[in-house]
């Protein structure tokens, strides 16, 4: 869909009409037609756009779920049984809505872990990481309320125990923690509140971060497996020699990365929407009851890397809150990761090997800490729970040193690979 | 007018012009930020809740609910009662110095219980908030939610959350997530054992 040849002048007839107003074959250029990412795109470069699929999907699935969900406490729960039950296609719209939300945190975390490997991180690309990183935040805070709505037992449990973290902060806590809730317990105040968040604050937030995640990303140029700056290398007319325009090459190949993520997601929705017990818990499938903990409380599968280690820690001093500042530090410590890193290169294809034994320490710990917070708290987990901590943070603190002092392969001039 | 333009000046007026508006965005975020605050309708929920503890077997326990927390009230077996200031060195707060109770409460030692054979106190986790189990029997290596709770167990209550393990009195043991000891609610108890919650005076005869 070219809008404008690009040799042609002003366009005519609708579009130049509308050029006179507004930007529109300014923006398409800048943005799609002629915005040159590197040639050398591989695999792990289909979760950016992934995401960008999955919001879109939770948009509009979430805004038609609004339209028959009843966020009070008394009725929550019926509502989501009567769009389960009664409204025409509503099990598709709630299984493709719950079902995103894991799938949105599988492509984020890999989105994530590409940075890892590649140095997508780093300069000058760090406002665009700290943007992606705001992004995550968001993401968890949004998930979080959105699986409170349903007000199933674990909702009312989950957002019992998310809300307390906040009591231990010192002298204010319980006052916070009362200010929270708009109740002296979890009620329909608190409700009522994280619908108006999950459903307008929230996903506002994020589609302003996410605009602002990719005009980071355009106005710095895309990384790529080789970690070089394809700008270095130009043609006559100015665009990068290693690079392609983004529109129609990445379209067309991202449009088959699509394809294939939606067959994995509607397999998963067709037929294992609770994923056994991992997307959608058994104990939410019962109302929510104040007077009964569900015996065994897990988070869903995204957050039990970080729900460990928030149990990894004990009290002392008669404090529980080093447990919650540790939870904390966990994501902050990613807003830190591009002065973190001190290595001469970006990628790990010419890294050298401590940075490839990090990494596959550092994914190996977030998986097993994955699997701690899916567990009781006893037997091996609580011990293997805080030696993966302290290798989840190993990675970040050891960082400056590993990454400075280690050494490196020579870095190509021209990306590889792909000729 | 001169066509000279005093930048000072100008700087001087926008930077005031700014500031006055920004105190008036924070007087205007207040009325937002207080609707937060639990309403004045949550506020008057809080009322007290009676019961009727005379029909609970020793080794019982009811959960009721008051300002929409679960409470306990256990009858405690009197063999546990009498060994309960006997384990003090296990416990993070024996003496409930840094826990919520009245002072009564406090006052009353190893028992917390304004009658030592009754146990009164908020189902709440001082940890994260979730509601413990009761496991009450001492000595006694049994599984509860999937964890063991060892063979040195003298009976209490256990988080299933993060594990958190508090004896019968709801003082909490050493090493656990939880902090402090569960909250005991200020209650009054009858000869006929009719528990209020929620007020320290014993009710009057109705």
């Amino acid at each position: 869909m070219a809008l404008a040849p690009e040799s042609a002048g002003p366009a005519k007839g609708l579009i130049g009409w509308i050029d006179a107003r507004f930007p529109l074959t300014k923006l398409w250029k800048e943005q799609v037609s002629e915005y040159y990412a590197p040639k050398n795109f591989n695999f792990w470069y289909y979760f950016g756009v992934l995401s960008l699929v999955v919001l879109a999907i939770q948009l509009v699935t979430g805004i038609f779920l609004t339209m028959n969900y009843k966020p009070s406490s008394a009725e929550a729960f019926s509502s989501i049984e009567y769009i389960m039950r009664d409204v025409e296609w509503g099990w598709l719209i709630r299984y493709m809505h719950s079902t995103g939300a894991s799938a949105f945190f599988i492509v984020i975390y890999l989105h994530m872990f590409r940075a890892l490997l590649y140095g997508s991180h780093r300069k000058p690309r760090e406002l665009l990481w700290i943007f992606g990183c705001l992004i995550f935040l968001l993401l968890m805070a949004e998930a979080f309320m959105g699986y409170v709505l349903p007000w199933g037992n674990m909702s009312y449990w989950g957002a019992q125990v998310i809300v307390s973290i906040f009591s231990s902060v010192p002298i204010v806590g319980q006052s916070l923690v009362d200010w929270i809730r708009g109740d002296y317990y979890i009620a329909d105040a608190t409700l009522n509140r994280f619908f108006a968040l999950h459903v307008a604050a929230l996903p506002l937030a994020l589609i302003f971060l996410v605009i602002a995640h990719l005009m980071a990303l355009h106005e710095v140029g895309s990384n790529n497996p080789d970690g070089i700056e394809i700008k270095k290398h130009k043609d006559a007319k100015g665009h990068p020699l290693d690079g392609i325009p983004f529109h129609p090459y990445y379209t067309v190949k991202d449009t088959v990365g699509i394809a294939a993520f939606l067959l994995v997601f509607c397999a998963v929705i067709f037929f294992a929407p609770t994923f056994g017990g991992l997307f959608l818990e058994e104990p939410n499938f019962a109302p929510a009851d104040p007077l009964q903990t569900p015996p065994h409380i897990a988070p869903v599968w995204y957050f039990t890397p970080y729900y460990a280690m928030l149990r990894a820690v004990p009290s002392f001093a008669g404090t529980q809150i080093w447990g919650v500042l540790v939870l904390g530090a966990a994501v902050v410590i990613l807003f830190f990761l591009p002065w973190l890193d001190r290595s001469p290169v970006n990628s790990i294809r010419y890294r050298g090997p401590i940075y490839k034994v990090m990494l596959a320490i550092f994914v190996a710990s977030f998986i097993t800490l994955g699997v701690c917070g899916l567990k009781p708290p006893s037997g091996i987990y609580p011990m293997l729970a805080r030696i993966c901590t302290v290798l989840y943070f190993g990675f970040f603190l050891l960082m400056p040193w590993y990454t400075k002092y280690e050494s490196v392969k020579p870095v190509p001039e021209r990306v590889t690979g792909h000729a | 007018m001169s066509d000279q333009v005093d930048h000072s000046r100008r700087r001087l007026l926008t930077a005031a012009t700014v500031g006055t508006g920004a105190i008036g965005v924070a007087f205007a975020a207040v009325p937002f930020l207080a609707s937060w605050q639990p309403s004045a309708r949550a506020k008057a929920l809080g009322a007290p809740v009676a019961v009727d503890a005379s029909k609970l077997e020793a080794g019982q326990m009811l959960k009721v609910v008051w300002r929409g927390q679960a409470v306990f009230v256990v009858r405690r077996i009197k063999a546990v009662v009498d060994q309960l200031g006997g384990h003090n060195a296990l416990l993070s707060d024996p003496n409930s110095d840094d826990s919520l109770q009245p002072d009564y409460i406090k006052a009353s030692g190893p028992a917390r219980a304004r009658n030592p054979e009754y146990w009164v106190g908020l189902a709440v986790c001082t940890h994260l908030g979730c509601s413990p189990l009761g496991a009450f029997e001492p000595n006694n290596s049994y599984q509860v939610a999937g964890a063991d709770l060892g063979a040195n167990w003298p009976g209490g209550f256990y988080c299933p959350c993060h594990g958190s393990k508090y004896d019968l009195s709801g003082r909490v043991f050493k090493g656990q997530p939880a902090p402090t000891n569960l909250t005991v609610p200020p209650y009054a108890i009858s000869a006929e054992l009719r528990i209020v919650i929620g007020v320290s005076d014993a009710p009057k005869p109705a």
